[in-house]
């Protein structure tokens, strides 16, 4: 009657409502390190900037760049075309830069990583461990290896899996060492996606970038093995600035996750990071994140401000990049993650879930720029309001004069829970030539007193039936995660939109 | 079984009262039917006894076997075994139906404190269901009624109620929108829930559904009453003759 799949795949949902029901306290990832933490110090001005880049010992080149970032930052104004409401940022009244004590002589292995800091990955879940690898040990049937580069506050506490990468050719490493290790490429590629003169966030993280994630896959090769970076903020009134810069040579292969959390705290804190991923002929390369950064409580009080570049370039033809994304955590979320679609036959997708619950405001979307012929996109977000929240999607769609016989998909979804909060579609659309398609279907629906009704008259409770109900809405994203992050991700759904009837 | 006494209910948001004062007693195993026209408050009364929001209840009481329903949240009463099989099945899109299913059946049977049955046990229960009432596989995969005909919606209703094997089962107007063989589908799978231990309260309108599932009582409703009760011939009466007699008897 069914493939044992279905039957299987059946049960995981299941399971996985289960889980969700097991899962006790609203943001589980609140909890701060007790680590000694030297900061730079308080404010941003060119010294800052200095300091930074000589905690990286940073060749002379990048420091420039720097400085021409900041100095032309200075005379930028923050944008406010956002549907995002918050006061005024104080820029000098941030740390720019904190590293725990410990990690000022960088380890040179993961055995030698001040043990507050495994413990605290430990306890987020994240394996800083190559277990299997070190004790000799098979891993379990189905179960892949997921390298991990662990970002904390302003550094690098280190990357697994590096050696058995390497061996592949793949350099998985955080950005400060491959300044030092691969300048060439750096150079070559950083800023070339998201010059520094882009935005006022992506300028400012172009003066004042410490760490983050760098991924180099060589010409056809398969990465062995997910990738993946975890960020952390611990250090209070800081800003966490990184910076990834992904490359995927001709015919490469990847997929790359990125998780954020931070401290449940009553202040905002500033997290304003750049990703650029550069493609070459026939590169494919998947990336996922689950941003779950502190939301603030229930009467929006604290939070992280999540201003946000990413963008992916498909120089190389028949090149693909896929987005996918998670929005649950952050007060506030502004961030549009790109792909200039340059490569003829290339094809970008965004599959995006935002969760707006309580105060928290988002405006996030995406840009399709195609540029070669014959490129395709899909967009596909699905965006969930729940409290006072306000949820825009914002997206751009642009058909340039050569990129003929080119097409895109566009479906906006907005689910509204209660009757307080918003929803907003903001597309953009622009056709240069006449031999392009683009569709686009929204809707705006609410979780209806019938359906909760009908639930609740089988047996089903109320937050069980939210869950329910909301990850059926979300499922065609939830269904483009990798699998392990896909489980995550529906039991986010249900935290995030705890208490949300009533 | 069921026992209703005196049940009076108004609309939260007007200040009408559609339930007038119901009495009603529902023994073990027996089958009743309610009929009556329209806005009689045959739907209010499957709404309220399930606790579906919107409603205030006035006075009176309901139990199910002793224990007092209206006191109870709409989940709890459910996992008492109180069935409703609803008029309009609701859609839940990217919801599998097996999925809901399973959901349903677990949560009443840990609210319940029994174990919950595994993917193997539940399946096997839902192939031979499934299989009485003519679903397919195809249709346990699709979202809960989404895109599903009529006849399918109630099916799938029946279906529900075989896996929830509820104590007292509620039909609002299951055979609304349905053809013949339909209906008999439906009838079929009814009277085979039927095992001498088991309640039943038939809402229709129309007397056909009653010639698959005899009914042992017979009550007709009008303006938030039950105004007269007899036996399987009273829905005849109603069939040939319409309810204008009968409201004139009453008045």
């Amino acid at each position: 009657m069914e493939a044992l799949e279905d039957v299987v795949k059946e049960g995981v949902d299941a399971e996985t409502v289960e889980a969700v029901k097991g899962v006790a306290g609203k943001y589980k990832y609140g909890f701060a390190t007790d680590i000694e933490t030297e900061y730079a110090p308080l404010g941003l001005n060119e010294d800052i900037v200095r300091l930074i880049s000589s905690k990286n010992d940073e060749p002379e080149w990048l420091l420039e760049w720097r400085l021409d970032a900041y100095r032309r930052w200075l005379k930028l104004d923050e944008p406010d075309w956002a549907m995002v409401n918050y006061p005024k940022i104080d820029f000098q009244n941030i740390y720019y830069y904190a590293q725990p004590v410990s990690m000022k002589e960088k380890p040179k292995s993961l055995d030698e990583v001040d043990p507050k800091l495994l413990e605290t990955y430990a306890k987020l879940g994240i394996p800083l461990r190559e277990q299997a690898l070190l004790a000799g040990v098979e891993m379990p049937e189905g179960e892949r290896k997921v390298a991990v580069d662990a970002v904390f506050d302003s550094v690098s506490v280190g990357t697994t899996f590096k050696e058995e990468l390497g061996r592949a050719g793949v350099i998985f490493c955080s950005f400060s060492e491959a300044v030092k290790d691969h300048p060439e490429l750096v150079r070559k590629y950083l800023g070339t996606v998201v010059p520094s003169t882009d935005n006022y966030y992506a300028t400012l993280n172009s003066a004042v970038f410490s760490d983050g994630s760098f991924v180099f896959i060589p010409e056809g090769v398969k990465c062995p093995m997910e990738l993946s970076t975890y960020f952390r903020i611990n250090a209070e009134n800081t800003g966490q600035f990184e910076r990834t810069l992904i490359i995927a040579e001709k015919g490469a292969q990847v997929s790359y996750l990125e998780g954020c959390t931070a401290p449940q705290r009553d202040t905002n804190q500033l997290h304003a990071a750049v990703v650029e991923i550069i493609l070459l002929e026939d590169a494919d390369v998947k990336y996922s994140t689950v941003q779950n950064w502190y939301p603030g409580d229930e009467n929006g009080v604290g939070g992280i401000y999540n201003f946000v570049t990413k963008r992916a370039d498909c120089r190389g033809d028949r090149s693909k990049i896929m987005w996918t994304q998670v929005e649950t955590g952050s007060a506030i979320t502004w961030k549009y993650p790109s792909c200039i679609l340059r490569g003829d036959d290339s094809q970008g997708e965004f599959y995006s879930i935002a969760i707006a619950n309580n105060y928290q405001q988002a405006d996030t979307g995406t840009k399709m720029i195609h540029l070669g012929k014959r490129t395709k996109s899909r967009i596909v977000s699905k965006g969930i309001s729940a409290g006072h929240a306000q949820n825009t999607y914002r997206g751009l769609v642009t058909m340039h004069p050569k990129a003929t016989g080119s097409r895109n998909y566009t479906q906006c979804d907005s689910l509204l829970i209660g009757n307080k909060c918003g929803a907003h579609t903001v597309p953009y659309i622009e056709v240069k030539n006449n031999s392009s398609r683009v569709e686009h279907e929204a809707t705006t629906s609410k979780v209806d007193d019938d359906q909760l009704f009908y639930c609740l008259q089988r047996g089903v409770g109320e937050e069980e039936a939210i869950a329910l109900i909301v990850n059926g809405f979300v499922k065609e994203v939830l269904q483009s995660l990798p699998m392990e992050f896909a489980m995550e991700a529906q039991k986010l759904v249900a935290i995030s939109l705890e208490g949300s009837v009533g | 079984m069921l026992k209703i006494k005196n049940l009076k209910a108004s609309l939260e948001d007007e200040d009408k009262q559609i339930l007038k004062g119901i009495d009603l007693e529902i023994g073990a195993g027996e089958v009743h039917a309610i009929m009556g026209p329209n806005g009689s408050g045959k739907s209010t009364l499957s709404y309220v006894l399930s606790g579906k929001g919107g409603y205030v209840v006035d006075e009176g009481s309901a139990t199910l076997d002793g224990a007092d329903l209206l006191d109870m949240a709409p989940e709890e009463r459910a996992a008492a075994g109180l069935f409703l099989a609803f008029q309009y099945p609701v859609e839940i899109p990217g919801v599998g139906n097996m999925t809901f299913l399973r959901t349903a059946v677990n949560s009443q049977r840990k609210a319940r404190g029994e174990d919950e049955l595994n993917a193997a046990e539940f399946l096997k229960l839902v192939r031979i269901e499934a299989k009485s009432l003519k679903i397919d596989a195809e249709m346990l995969k699709r979202p809960v009624n989404v895109g599903f005909s009529g006849g399918e919606k109630k099916r799938n209703e029946i279906l529900q109620m075989a896996m929830l094997a509820p104590k007292m089962c509620i039909l609002d107007e299951t055979d609304s929108g349905l053809d013949v063989d339909a209906m008999k589908l439906v009838a079929e799978g009814v009277n085979a829930m039927r095992n001498g231990k088991r309640s039943f309260l038939i809402i229709t309108h129309y007397q056909r559904l009653l010639d698959h599932i005899k009914p042992d009582v017979v009550h007709i409703m009008a303006n938030g009453r039950i105004i007269k009760s007899g036996g399987p011939e009273l829905a005849l009466e109603v069939e040939n003759n319409g309810y204008a007699d009968l409201l004139n008897e009453v008045a």
